[in-house]
């Protein structure tokens, strides 16, 4: 190989180690810096994560969707509402109008809870800071969710509410309209804050007699859900579980959470494995 | 408190009720002080209150505290702990005649330094207010603050970087393969620092020895941390774990420190306890704080104040501690505080500018979330700027990607880039320790070796060997 033909890139053999992190490392340089391909791929997973956070829900899409699954279909027509943040970028600035719905959708969900029976539980679908999560996600989620709740002992006489899609909408945009549907448990299924590896993941609050003023201390969350995180059926059985202790302790958040870590913590040290080393340093 | 101020500008009165409102309207836009209501109502009025500022006497912060004395123990502490005689070269000035000075040849890197004691975090909120992006990096690039453990930090012309090897489920061979990386691109000077996935003392112990092993075994003159609660620290160093460094993150008010769970006290406490096991061997600065716009806001902990005052005044808390690194996390808390690339740019650059004319060792993790309007163009344009006014610490993680805590910062090939570019160098002591390993082949010249460093073949080949058991 003559001088010239001397590659640009400065490969790293420690590359391989990436089979035991999702980190970016071993990445190469030119020089000091990024190789092309490697700024490419960055700048791909950005651009999706930004065109997740931007892209709108389709609601008509996701209600064709949602009705496809018999399971859902069960729940009848959604109800489809809007939070106070008129668009996106009013959305991103002002998360407190995201957490309350638009004069025109109170009145819709107060019209809809007309006949005032109590619900066990209502869900509310909320487009959050992905979209493009709920837009892909909500609905299968939804269609393993329900059999597993209704297979659950403690959970299957529940009475459900209709359920919620909100756009524009922020957690706690749940309590208003749990309080408004008279329901005792709400749970919310939000789009993430799209990270780069994951533009896509749904995240989970469940709130114990959700009413608006509520804190986050007081809710239960589950994150990470998308087919290449905590799967549907893996999150379908952890929100039961929690919805179960909900319903015995009549109550959620802290006091909840400390429970069922303890359990995580148990369950994670079984599976712990040999390989988990600090290969850097001998017999450690 | 409460006589209000008022200036004439063409026969119009202009009104503003207390010193706090004036300083918040007087700020430059950005989101969180618009979600607080606490921003100029257009863009005249701004300029307006900025001009009113100018001729607030430096003075009246020392009598007219923006949070009452009685309420609010940060207060108490930055009012109990001023020094009159630092003050004494400046006490004569206005907010506006401040600037000047600030920037007069007058104003040596040495007299700065002096009169550190007698400003308060207030006096230079007011004086940022004032500034452009350039007066703010001018005037920090001045003020240099130099720390000091296991290696000395904040020197002229160096600059370092927090290796930040983060992995969402604290796998060890993750969190060592990020490490590793780190090192060999000249990463970790400033500390080698993870965030833990899973936040309690058992884990921070795993942690803190798993770094402490590595340290040892390579012989790395640098420090670690686990940057979990600072009674998770407390109780680690009760049981006999090693801690290098105390981490908290602080805000500007008692009510937001208490949001966090602690106060001033505790800090005391973790900060004798740090000391008493002696781990330092250039300095004994051991504490690790984190900062942000927007913290007391998001705490509903405000008090009415913009959230840049109430940032600076959490450097007040931060130097009564003689931390080793204080970093301020730009751009982690998101749009609503901090919109887009302009606002962040601006934010890095008043938390350098206040906390280092404060005596703080100031340092930025220069990032954003993906629902920011921002990208690494942004990012590359604070990270130059920083550079240029001084900055002494920046993060490093792999690729940019933080894979445990969703968000963007610099990355090892970033901080390379700032060091060829405004040639830079890293602490000396572990300058030293890059050349030595072979990872550099001059870091002068800051040209990487192209083989694979010796003594890091070996635990290659460990894992290799490792992972072919399986």
């Amino acid at each position: 190989m003559s001088k010239h033909d001397k590659p640009a890139v400065v490969a790293n053999p420690w590359r391989t180690l990436g089979q035991f992190t999702d980190a970016r490392i071993g990445l190469g340089r030119a020089g000091v810096s990024l190789p092309t391909s490697k700024l490419l791929e960055f700048q791909l997973a950005h651009a999706r994560a930004r065109d997740a956070v931007h892209f709108p829900l389709q609601v008509d899409r996701l209600i064709n969707d949602l009705g496809q699954e018999p399971a859902i279909a069960a729940l009848g027509q959604p109800i489809c509402l809007q939070s106070r943040a008129a668009d996106r970028l009013t959305y991103l600035q002002r998360p407190d109008l995201g957490r309350q719905l638009c004069p025109s959708s109170q009145s819709d969900l107060a019209q809809n809870s007309a006949d005032g029976q109590p619900a066990d539980l209502s869900i509310a679908l909320v487009d959050g800071l992905s979209p493009t999560a709920v837009q892909q996600h909500a609905a299968p989620f939804l269609a393993t969710l329900l059999p597993v709740l209704r297979d659950a002992t403690t959970l299957k006489h529940w009475r459900l509410a209709p359920l919620a899609l909100v756009e524009q909408g922020r957690v706690a945009i749940g309590d208003e309209i749990g309080a408004s549907l008279n329901a005792r448990v709400m749970v919310v299924i939000i789009g993430e804050r799209p990270g780069l590896s994951a533009p896509d993941s749904l995240g989970v609050y469940l709130t114990y007699e959700p009413k608006v003023g509520k804190h986050d201390a007081q809710r239960n969350c589950l994150s990470n859900i998308r087919p290449r995180g905590l799967d549907f059926h893996q999150a379908s059985q952890k929100l039961a579980y929690l919805l179960s202790e909900a319903d015995q302790m009549a109550t959620s958040g802290v006091a909840l959470k400390d429970r069922t870590e303890t359990a995580d913590a148990l369950d994670t040290h079984h599976n712990a494995s040999a390989k988990h080393t600090n290969f850097l340093v001998p017999g450690s | 408190m409460g006589h209000g101020y008022s200036y004439l500008l063409n026969g119009h009165v202009w009104r503003f009720l207390s010193l706090a409102e004036l300083m918040a309207k007087a700020s430059p836009a950005r989101s969180g002080d618009r979600l607080a209501g606490v921003m100029a109502e257009s863009a005249e009025e701004r300029v307006v209150a900025q001009m009113r500022l100018a001729e607030v006497p430096l003075k009246a912060f020392l009598s007219e505290a923006l949070i009452p004395y009685e309420a609010d123990e940060v207060t108490r502490l930055i009012l109990d702990s001023h020094d009159a005689q630092a003050f004494q070269p400046i006490a004569h000035l206005t907010v506006g005649d401040f600037r000047n000075w600030l920037l007069s040849d007058e104003a040596t890197p040495e007299l700065l330094e002096a009169v550190s004691p007698g400003l308060t975090p207030e006096m230079v909120a007011a004086v940022s207010k004032l500034m452009r992006n350039q007066d703010l990096i001018l005037v920090a690039r001045k003020r240099r603050v130099t720390t000091a453990f296991r290696n000395t930090i904040g020197l002229p012309g160096h600059f370092s970087t927090r290796l930040q090897p983060n992995h969402p489920t604290d796998d060890l061979t993750g969190i060592a393969s990020s490490i590793l990386d780190g090192l060999l691109y000249g990463s970790g000077d400033a500390v080698i620092g993870i965030n833990p996935a899973t936040d309690n003392v058992a884990q921070t112990k795993k942690l803190l020895h798993m770094v402490d092993a590595i340290i040892r075994e390579y012989d790395i003159p640098t420090q670690s941390c686990v940057l979990t609660h600072v009674t998770n620290t407390l109780e680690a160093i009760e049981q006999g774990a090693p801690v290098d460094l105390v981490f908290q993150s602080i805000g500007g008010t008692e009510a937001t420190n208490r949001s966090f769970g602690f106060d001033l006290k505790t800090l005391a406490e973790a900060q004798s306890a740090a000391l008493s096991l002696n781990r330092g061997t250039v300095g004994n600065n051991v504490m690790y704080f984190e900062t942000g716009q927007g913290s007391s806001l998001s705490a509903d902990a405000h008090h009415g104040l913009d959230q840049q005052t109430c940032e600076a005044r959490a450097y007040g808390v931060a130097r009564h501690f003689n931390p080793l690194l204080v970093n301020t996390v730009v751009g982690f808390i998101g749009p609503e505080y901090l919109f887009d690339g302009k606002e962040i740019t601006r934010a890095g650059l008043e938390d350098h500018f206040c906390g280092k004319l404060l005596g703080v060792p100031m340092g930025c993790d220069i990032c954003y979330t993906n629902h920011a309007e921002a990208d690494q163009n942004d990012m590359d344009n604070l990270l130059t700027l920083l550079g240029v006014a001084g900055c002494n610490f920046i993060m490093g993680i792999p690729g940019s990607d933080d894979i445990m805590l969703n968000y963007q910062t610099t990355s090892f090939h970033d901080a390379l880039y700032l060091r060829r570019a405004l040639n830079l160098l890293p602490a000396p002591e572990f300058a030293d320790w890059l050349e030595r390993m072979q990872i550099f082949d001059n870091v002068a010249e800051h040209r990487l070796a192209n083989a694979l460093p010796p003594g890091f073949h070996e635990p290659l080949r460990r894992i290799g060997r490792e992972n072919s058991h399986e």
